[in-house]
């Protein structure tokens, strides 16, 4: 297993008083706290930080990590030295901040389970399992067809001889048709199992669209930008457009601008009210690569009176 | 894997999707206590008049959870929990929006 460095993952010096521990643990917890963080990794600096504060807040346990010897490197391969925590007295349960099973294996093979049974506000002989939270990548199209998804998850399991493993655990999951980008979807009894006699927690999902080529979902509504000729924009059109349910022909009004929002009212995301597919106009410039397009380029400068500037005060 | 082949079908939890108070504790492992005083600071509405006919929309779930967990994991009171909560559903819109602006 590897070696933890609390002190690194703390931000402090090895001789650092416990008021500077305090002061750094809330400060990172603050910053790396998953529900307010941005960063992917959130989760595990999060609980990095909580099984380093947890060893280095109560002096004793510090006194025993301390007495490991300063000259690990974090990462390097480690194995407790026998007897390694002799005449260290811990007093009291060992967790008392995040939940055991969360814990490294190195934080486990000092501080045991021997400490692991006790205190944890989760503790408790017969508390509820956790509950578990992910994220599943869906195409937008599943939700227009409906789809199953496979997902994998890491379950911590506990060893006939109480440790800790993680177990790779593969659930197909039904996708319903008309799901929305960041609504959940609740496994009931898919979380982690209970202690004692307590029942298992929940699973819960996280819908995530992955980045679709052509529209952008807000809620149950879809953007397209929808390119458009000049003379389409300028003298109206009717344009085929495509939606994830066919393609449409629409009626481009003459005199739009660029940017001019359309809508095609019930082809977003499918539901007893479907939303709505907006329709951007994205004005395409024809490139002057050919004399002929050249000609009609120098064309309309000559014969339009045309200065896009002319708000800015300033001459054609 | 025999249950890797069996298709699962979860519970959506939307705002269309309502609890009762008892529900509502039990999917957050929280006692009632708890639930009152988060509407009491205004963290989550429920509606109906008493206890025994409030119904809370889904998203209250995810309210309560994150309350208790910024209380749980940075030491702040209920108040301070509910003012994080307030700004991080802010930055969260402000985030999609930016996604949705700038695709």
């Amino acid at each position: 297993m590897e070696y933890k460095d609390y002190y690194e993952i703390m931000g402090v010096a090895r001789d650092a008083t416990q008021d500077e521990i305090k002061r750094s643990y809330r400060k990172l917890a603050r910053k790396y706290h998953p529900d307010v963080s941005k960063e992917s990794d959130a989760e595990e600096r999060f609980k990095a930080l909580g099984e380093a504060y947890e060893v280095l807040k109560d002096p004793e346990k510090r006194a025993a990590y301390d007495q490991l010897g300063a000259n690990w490197q974090g990462g390097q391969d480690f194995n407790a030295p026998p007897d390694w925590d002799a005449g260290f007295e811990f007093s009291g349960g060992g967790f008392t901040g995040g939940d055991a099973t969360d814990y490294s294996d190195f934080f486990e093979s000092l501080f045991g389970q021997a400490h692991a049974q006790g205190g944890g506000r989760r503790g408790g002989f017969q508390a509820r399992g956790q509950d578990r939270h992910a994220k599943i990548l869906v195409d937008l199209e599943d939700s227009f067809k409906g789809a199953t998804r496979a997902i994998s998850l890491q379950v911590p399991e506990l060893t006939p001889e109480g440790h800790v493993t993680t177990r790779t655990r593969t659930l197909n999951i039904k996708i319903p048709r008309g799901i929305r980008e960041g609504q959940k979807i609740r496994l009931t009894g898919q979380g982690d199992p209970g202690q004692g006699k307590a029942p298992a927690g929940d699973l819960y999902l996280e819908i995530d669209f992955r980045p679709h080529a052509l529209y952008r979902a807000e809620a149950h509504d879809l953007y397209l930008d929808l390119p458009v000729a000049p003379w389409e924009a300028a003298l109206g059109a009717t344009v085929k457009v495509p939606t994830p349910e066919g393609v449409v022909e629409l009626k481009v009004p003459a005199g739009s601008a660029q940017g001019k929002k359309m809508r095609l009212k019930g082809r977003g995301i499918p539901a007893k009210q479907p939303g709505d597919l907006y329709v951007v106009l994205q004005i395409a410039l024809p490139s002057a690569d050919s004399e002929q397009a050249k000609k009609l380029y120098q064309q309309m400068q000559d014969e339009l009176n045309f200065n896009p500037r002319s708000r800015m005060g300033v001459a054609a | 894997m025999k249950e890797s082949l069996e298709i699962m079908t979860g519970t959506l939890i939307d705002d269309d999707k309502l609890f009762t108070l008892a529900d509502l504790c039990r999917s957050c492992s929280v006692p009632a206590e708890v639930i009152n005083d988060m509407i009491e600071y205004g963290i989550i509405e429920p509606s109906g008049d008493t206890a025994a006919q409030w119904r809370f929309a889904g998203g209250c779930l995810w309210r309560v959870t994150t309350v208790v967990r910024l209380q749980r994991d940075l030491e702040v009171n209920l108040a301070g929990a509910a003012l994080a909560l307030d700004l991080i559903e802010e930055v969260h819109e402000l985030r999609r929006q930016l996604k949705i602006n700038h695709m």
